[in-house]
């Protein structure tokens, strides 16, 4: 078995292991934290008779570990339970509301990314500038900025007074814009700061010295010879990102009415529907260490200063 | 000779200066980290001073002065039930902070000794604690305050423990990576030797030297657990009304985004100052903490 082999299949078990522990730790919140279970779900004016039956009816009855087989088996056919809402399986729920999650997580990324190397190359070459102390601080901002409040902001300047886009919803083909700058907003910080860091650790390079020295021009020598070896650790960031924008989208997709899991998160918390709450926290964490998964393989894979074995 | 070579080192002007004071003469260099620390001391002293500095009580209302835009008599104008938008941030600072730093306490309390011990132990406990921590970490941290709210409910003490209980695994990570590195060192090694135990080894000879790392990283928590409390307020599911927590008022602005956009602009431009002033502070304090800078 090759080193690259074996790396790529402890990371997968390892991966499989932490999903295990997230629908464990999924599976406990609602059972051992204060309170019971039966009731939460029920609500507080439901009937005596009512809680022990939805007792019954979502096995609460039985003894924890029995629940727990039952759960995780469960989890494994893909079955995670009923809404409460709605009666479809959560599945479903969840599967129908995905896209638009993933859609507004890719062109956040997309522009985050573009913004964030552009700004980052710039500020690396032109070390000590006006642009690079105004690109740091900007970064800083963009950190220290409650995504929610930007978001605000940007509906009160071009929603509400001057009217160029749409405040809220998903259904006109502009109504992505201002979500999606939204939530790049953190993203874009994190790329630039790393962008710059990397690249100057790369221009401080012997050979670039030396790409200098043959006069190439410069252009060629940040653009060819720099930034791509500056760019797997960018590369790291922008995909951890994408696990972090996840999280962001749960706020954004409040703020602007983005129909995606993580708004269907906050209505279900607010319905009390339980089943869903879990559902949509599963994917999301499923897919936050998927994201991560692969990012570290890309890494292996991309950089050949890596062996193992 | 031995008495030459004291008088020769006797002769060296000693100075003998605190980590304290070493650390405040380095972090008042770095001017960034002094405007941060000049924002939370201004937030921390009208908080204070809140009662004098407006004649409104925060949760009090008028519905006759309601939605005022910024004047004189109400500088940030009134929300909608007439309350002084002013006196509700202000007072409301003593709510952010006070999550903040209790939320940080607990990743402090709860992670710094598993991180300690995991770090210390190694062996099946580090296992068994750092996939805990992994667990923890493929949560994204506003997902797992929000799943614990969902069950635990909403409310001030409900928050900190929601926004805390995510902060623990970082603080793990990073207090277990320093006592790997230390528990190696001559000095460790020779408290072994002398019969020191175990509990007192951690905590006198390798957390005293592992505490930099850990206040940096509290600080910069500080930021974000205030960035997710206010996160969930604003979704209505933090701190209830009419208590002035500014993400609770930041949610309540949002339903008059169209008549009173002042109501949702002050609460945010709060939280967004309070965040940058603690991200400042442990930039700088990071710089002034780290001994390879030390030099310069």
């Amino acid at each position: 078995m090759s080193g690259f082999t074996r790396y790529l299949i402890q990371r997968l078990l390892a991966a499989l292991l932490t999903l295990v522990g997230v629908a464990t730790i999924v599976f406990l919140l609602l059972r051992l934290l204060p309170g019971d279970p039966a009731r939460i779900i029920a609500g507080l004016l439901a009937t005596n008779e009512e809680v022990e039956r939805i007792r019954v009816q979502l096995g609460l009855d039985r003894p924890l570990p029995v629940q727990y087989v039952i759960f995780m088996t469960n989890l494994l056919q893909g079955d995670l339970g009923i809404s409460a809402r709605t009666n479809q399986p959560v599945l479903t729920e969840v599967m129908a509301r995905l896209p638009a999650t993933l859609k507004l997580a890719i062109v956040s990324t997309a522009l985050a990314s573009i913004f964030g190397i552009t700004a980052g190359v710039l500020a690396a070459t032109r070390r000590y500038s006006l642009f690079d102390y105004v690109a740091s601080f900007g970064t800083l901002i963009g950190i220290s900025m409650p995504v929610y409040w930007l978001g605000l902001l940007l509906i009160i300047v071009f929603a509400v007074k001057l009217r160029w886009l749409p405040a809220a919803g998903a259904d006109k083909p502009a109504s992505i814009v201002l979500p999606s700058l939204t939530l790049a907003s953190f993203s874009v910080a994190l790329i630039a700061r790393m962008t710059r860091a990397s690249m100057l650790e790369v221009l401080s390079q012997d050979y670039i010295r030396t790409a200098r020295a043959k006069g190439l021009q410069e252009r060629v020598i940040v653009f060819r010879h720099a930034l791509q070896n500056a760019f797997i650790p960018i590369l790291t960031v922008i995909g951890l990102q994408f696990g972090a924008l996840l999280g962001g989208a749960v706020l954004t997709e409040s703020v602007f009415g983005w129909p995606g899991i993580g708004l269907l998160l906050v209505d279900s918390i607010f319905a009390r529907d339980y089943p869903v709450v879990q559902g949509t926290v599963l994917i999301f964490s499923a897919l936050f260490i998927l994201v991560n998964l692969v990012v570290d393989i890309l890494y292996a894979y991309i950089d050949p200063r890596i062996h193992y074995g | 000779m031995a008495e030459a070579t004291l008088q020769g080192v006797a002769q060296v002007p000693l100075r003998h200066e605190s980590l304290l004071a070493l650390t405040w003469r380095r972090f008042r260099r770095h001017r960034p980290a002094l405007l941060g620390l000049f924002i939370l001391l201004s937030f921390l002293v009208l908080t204070l001073a809140a009662p004098w500095i407006t004649p409104y009580d925060p949760t009090a209302q008028r519905l006759t002065q309601a939605l005022i835009p910024p004047s004189m008599e109400h500088p940030l104008g009134t929300d909608h039930l007439g309350r002084d938008i002013l006196a509700r941030i202000l007072y409301g600072t003593r709510y952010s902070m006070i999550i903040s730093i209790l939320a940080v306490a607990i990743g402090l309390v709860v992670g710094v000794p598993l991180g300690a011990i995991s770090g210390y132990y190694g062996g099946w406990v580090d296992m068994v604690i750092q996939r805990v921590a992994d667990t923890l970490l493929s949560f994204p941290s506003i997902l797992l305050a929000l799943s614990m709210v969902a069950v635990l409910g909403v409310g001030l003490q409900n928050v900190i423990i929601s926004v805390g209980v995510g902060t623990i695994p970082s603080f793990i990570r990073l207090v277990r990576g320093t006592v790997l590195a230390l528990r190696e060192e001559t000095y460790v090694e020779a408290a072994r030797c002398i019969g020191v135990s175990d509990w007192q080894i951690i905590w006198r000879h390798i957390m005293r030297n592992a505490m930099a790392p850990v206040i940096v990283q509290a600080t910069l928590s500080m930021g974000t657990t205030l960035l997710v409390a206010a996160g969930l307020g604003f979704l209505g599911l933090g701190v209830q009304p009419p208590t002035p927590e500014w993400g609770t008022m930041l949610g309540e602005g949002r339903q008059y985004i169209f008549s009173a956009p002042y109501m949702a602009t002050f609460p945010g431009l709060a939280i967004f100052l309070t965040v940058l002033g603690f991200n400042l502070v442990g930039d700088g304090l990071r710089d002034a903490l780290d001994p390879r800078l030390w030099q310069r």
